[in-house]
């Protein structure tokens, strides 16, 4: 019997090593899919079993973590004045995932990024647990404090920016939502979740206006249109005359006139007075007059129709189109098929504030490793040359006369140089909705041009016409540029 | 037959008892569960648990009283089961104890902590363990009991169907306020017990009595008799009782002796034509098949929305890696329910000891099952012969189908690991596997006794022409 014997030792053999290769294909070959799946909930665990890195502003944490008793998940994430500070962390949420700065940053803050390689093994070797690094942040607290303010109970947004490097100091958006509120993954999280969706609250507090909303930009865009005419060698003096008969007929229409808020004279009046007044009819003209595509090449060298402006968190894309002639005509006062996000305003007036040299914005200055290493900086980067000096020059003291002596003045400060264009952008099918009231503006000082905004308030149901944006949008800049400014000095 | 090359083989001499080296191990299968158990406390809780220093006395003290009774009864026994057989029990109890510290799964409901109970399980099997090496003078006086053993392996292996299912398998005798009992566990001794009385007496009319066939011996009709018993039976246990596991065993564990006696490859071809064709069939009309078989070759699919069973011990034996999370420190309560203490204790092995924990405890399943072939090729009588291997073959097929299954290496089936997994049929059960073989072993190396002296040949010298 023992030659069977030895077969069937043979046979259990191969069964034990059937089960060895087995674990091996799946505890080896399998192991990262497996570890790594999106079902698997370790994945979720493990992110959240350490503290996560924080979100940093003028040196103080905006974010925190705490424990929890419930479920698996021992950390979830806190944020100090949350709604205020929203637009810019984006949220962390057990049970909804994260998005913005948590999300992007997710690998740095939970410390699984390739770069904390080091850390990590320090900490293996020590015994200690895996710590995240944090995200410095460019914002101005006393900026985002004023922004967040002046929008108050209003819907609107605001973005502040560096000129001279595109570094964002205010990012705010309103109304707001506090992260905190479903950071963890109890039914009350869920619930005060579902109650910030669109479709529970027709505000839409989750929408980062300030980033991911479009606008028509209205007035706003006449600085564009100016910019545009100069490049282009159209006009080159801003206080010699302009060739802008009122009413204007826009082009290929039979008898549709471009008409100018109120009763001002506008009749071929110069840039200047045009720009201070807000003339429709000049830079309606302009803009038929340079036609679409020099339009349209100027605005995108603004940053318009470009998908892909990364702060590192993405902003919508501005739009100026291709379009008929009586529709660009309409965009080059910011109307028609014409949209811009908050921050694609401010870049506009932070170009023009920094002689014509559009620098890349951003909001993360830098990655620091647990240990406080700096892991990543950021230089800043130009984008574009929109304008050349000189017309950056004429464009700036057009603007400076809005607000000495046009519809911005609600935007002066003692002491500063300010520039500024108001804008009051028709909103509905006929203007029958509220309008959108926009300002934008830029400071300089002795020692440079710190600061460049962008306002934007939506419905302002009290008020109409082009005042609207020097009357509700302007303070707000006025006091957002006075934030930077103090802590300028 | 006699050999100086092999201690196992028959030899005029006498072989060494290899006690010492038992003795040796023995510590190693203390001390290393000992050592898992501080390393899940100190996991756990950061410090070393309360009952380590009684834990240890006490293992220990099993061990050794184990240890004596086997010098003293079992002499020239197999060196290496005791010590597996005391290691695999030690690891499954801290296994246990370590996923007793997860709330989530020690609810009163689910019966709260389970390592108490398997302690008091294992001791309960050593002690069947001491008593068959003690009572147990020779196993052939098992033979005597082939008919018996027959019927009681039949009750054991009906009587479920008459009691409730639990957890989707009619496997259980449940006596209300007493406890429940497995008694397939034990059938699978009985079993062999009466296939190795049965097949020895047959052997000769199943091996011999054959028409040639295209290079097979074909057996009689007759023959086929009971081949056919065995087939329809485990069929119907798949059938009503709904375990392929169990099944699965009988009839492999059947085949294997068969093949073992009568050394006639037709009898593997027979066993695999009829257990092929029967698990087609079945899996024809038997929804859980169907579902089982379902389960193996989607393991991440999600059911209403939700991980299954199958994928959260996938993700448990991926997560662990190569070297595992470390005692203490894995997740595989995920799993849920008491099935990570029972069915899927190997996703604990895997994911916290990761695949070198898993491979170790696999050789050692290995070794266990090669240490009784061994002892089956050592036996000098064909009962003992066909008990050890029928023994170790159930063991290797018990081994694979949980293994394989838990891994999906072969669809789930219901059965627990030995040893490893929480359940006091089972525990009991193996002790008592492991004490038979540990008896047959110590019978077939132990010396032959010389020769008695032959007065014919005194005779034949004295007288000369």
């Amino acid at each position: 019997m023992n030659k069977p014997l030895r077969r069937v030792a043979v046979f259990c053999g191969l069964l034990v090593l059937a089960l060895l290769i087995r674990v091996n294909w799946v505890q080896f070959v399998q192991s990262d899919q497996l570890k790594n799946d999106s079902n698997n909930r370790r994945v979720a665990i493990e992110r959240y079993s350490t503290p996560r890195g924080n979100i940093i502003v003028d040196g103080k944490a905006i974010t925190g973590s705490t424990t929890t008793d419930s479920g698996d998940f021992k950390y979830k994430r806190t944020y100090k004045n949350g709604k205020m500070w929203a637009p810019v962390t984006g949220y962390a949420s057990q049970a909804f995932d994260s998005n913005q700065l948590e999300k992007l940053n997710d690998a740095i803050l939970t410390g699984t990024d390739d770069r904390l390689f080091f850390s990590r093994t320090v900490d293996m070797f020590t015994g200690g647990k895996q710590k995240g690094g944090n995200v410095v942040t460019t914002l101005d607290a006393k900026a985002q404090k004023a922004a967040f303010d002046g929008l108050g109970d209003k819907k609107g947004a605001v973005v502040a920016l560096n000129p001279e490097t595109g570094a964002i100091l205010a990012l705010a958006s309103t109304p707001s939502y506090d992260p905190s509120t479903f950071a963890g993954m109890t039914n009350k999280d869920a619930e005060a979740y579902n109650a910030l969706l669109k479709q529970n609250n027709p505000d839409d507090p989750m929408l980062n206006r300030a980033l991911r909303q479009t606008y028509p930009p209205g007035s706003t865009f006449k600085v564009v249109t100016a910019s545009a005419a100069l490049q282009n060698g159209l006009y080159t003096d801003v206080d010699s005359k302009t060739d802008s008969p009122v009413p204007f007929i826009l082009p290929d229409t039979a008898h549709q006139p471009l008409n100018n808020e109120g009763s001002i004279a506008c009749e071929n009046v110069s840039l200047r007075e045009a720009l201070r007044v807000s003339c429709n009819t000049v830079f309606g003209k302009i803009s038929a007059d340079l036609g679409n595509a020099k339009m349209k090449a100027e605005a995108e060298k603004f940053g318009f129709n470009n998908a892909k402006i990364d702060t590192p968190v993405r902003a919508a894309e501005s739009v100026f189109p291709k379009d008929n002639r009586p529709q660009n005509a309409m965009a080059g006062i910011g109307q028609a098929s014409n949209r811009a996000t908050p921050l694609q305003m401010a870049m506009v007036a932070s170009a023009v504030a920094n002689g014509g040299k559009l620098m890349r914005p951003y909001m993360v200055d830098q990655l620091v490793a647990p240990n406080l290493n700096v892991v990543q900086q950021h230089t800043p980067q130009e984008m574009s040359r929109p304008l050349s000096p000189e017309n950056a020059q004429k464009i700036q003291s057009m603007m400076e006369t809005v607000v000495k002596e046009g519809t911005g003045t609600s935007a002066q400060i003692d002491g500063v140089t300010v520039g500024g264009k108001t804008g009051t952008a028709q909103h509905g099918e006929n203007n029958k909705d509220n309008p959108y009231a926009w300002f934008i503006s830029y400071a300089k000082t002795g020692k440079g041009t710190p600061v460049a905004v962008a306002v934007v308030i939506e419905g302002s149901d009290t008020l109409r016409g082009d005042i609207a944006g020097g009357k509700l949008a302007a303070p707000i800049a006025k006091s957002v540029m006075e934030a930077v400014i103090e802590g300028e000095r | 037959m006699s050999s100086t090359t092999t201690t196992t083989t028959v030899g005029t001499f006498a072989a060494p008892s290899r006690r010492n080296t038992e003795l040796a191990l023995l510590v190693f299968a203390v001390l290393i569960p000992v050592f898992a158990y501080v390393n899940v406390g100190l996991a756990k809780d950061g410090s070393v648990p309360a009952g380590a220093l009684g834990y240890t006395l006490g293992l220990g003290l099993l061990a050794g009283v184990t240890h004596l009774v086997v010098r003293k009864w079992a002499p020239y026994a197999d060196p290496l089961m005791l010590p597996i057989a005391t290691l695999l029990n030690g690891l499954g109890l801290v296994f246990i104890w370590r996923l007793d510290q997860e709330p989530q799964i020690s609810t009163p409901q689910l019966g709260g902590a389970m390592a108490p109970g398997q302690l008091m399980w294992s001791t309960l099997g050593v002690a069947l363990f001491l008593g068959v090496v003690i009572f147990l003078k020779d196993h052939r006086v098992l033979q005597r009991y082939t008919y018996i053993s027959m019927v009681l392996a039949l009750v054991l292996l009906i009587a479920p169907v008459f009691f409730p299912a639990r957890f989707g398998a009619r496997i259980w005798i449940t006596i209300p306020g007493v406890g429940s009992l497995q008694p397939g566990e034990f059938a699978k001794i009985i079993i062999a017990i009466f296939f190795a009385g049965y097949l020895m007496v047959k052997r000769d009319a199943l091996a011999l009595a054959s028409r040639r066939f295209m290079g097979l011996y074909l057996p009689r009709g007759r023959d086929l008799g009971p081949i056919l018993v065995i087939w329809a039976l485990s069929l119907m246990i798949l059938v009503f009782e709904t375990d392929l596991g169990t099944s699965l065993l009988f009839f492999g564990l059947f085949v294997i002796m068969l093949y073992v006696a009568t050394e006639r490859t037709s009898w593997i071809v027979f066993g695999l034509l009829l257990s092929g064709g029967g698990a087609v069939a079945v899996a024809t009309f038997e929804s859980h098949v169907q579902v089982r078989v379902h389960n193996w070759l989607n393991p991440l699919e999600l059911l209403n929305g939700g991980v299954t069973e199958t994928a959260q011990a996938m993700y448990s034996f991926g997560s662990g890696g190569i070297l595992g999370s470390g005692l203490g420190q894995g997740y595989s309560r995920l799993i849920g329910g008491i099935a990570p203490k029972s069915d899927y204790i190997l996703a604990t092995v895997g994911e916290e000891t990761g695949l070198a924990g898993l491979m170790a405890i696999l050789l050692l399943y290995g070794l266990l099952i090669e240490r009784g072939i061994r002892t089956a090729l050592a036996a000098r009588d064909p009962f003992g012969k066909l008990l050890a291997v029928g023994l170790s073959g159930a063991f290797a097929l018990q081994v694979f189908v949980v293994a394989g299954g838990v891994t999906g290496l072969i669809p789930l089936t219901g059965m627990t690991m030995p040893f490893l997994a929480q359940g006091g049929s089972s525990v009991i059960a193996n002790w008592a596997l492991v004490g038979i073989l540990l008896r047959i072993s110590d019978t077939a190396r132990r010396p032959a006794p010389a020769p008695a002296p032959s007065t014919d040949a005194e005779m034949t010298q004295v007288v000369r022409p």
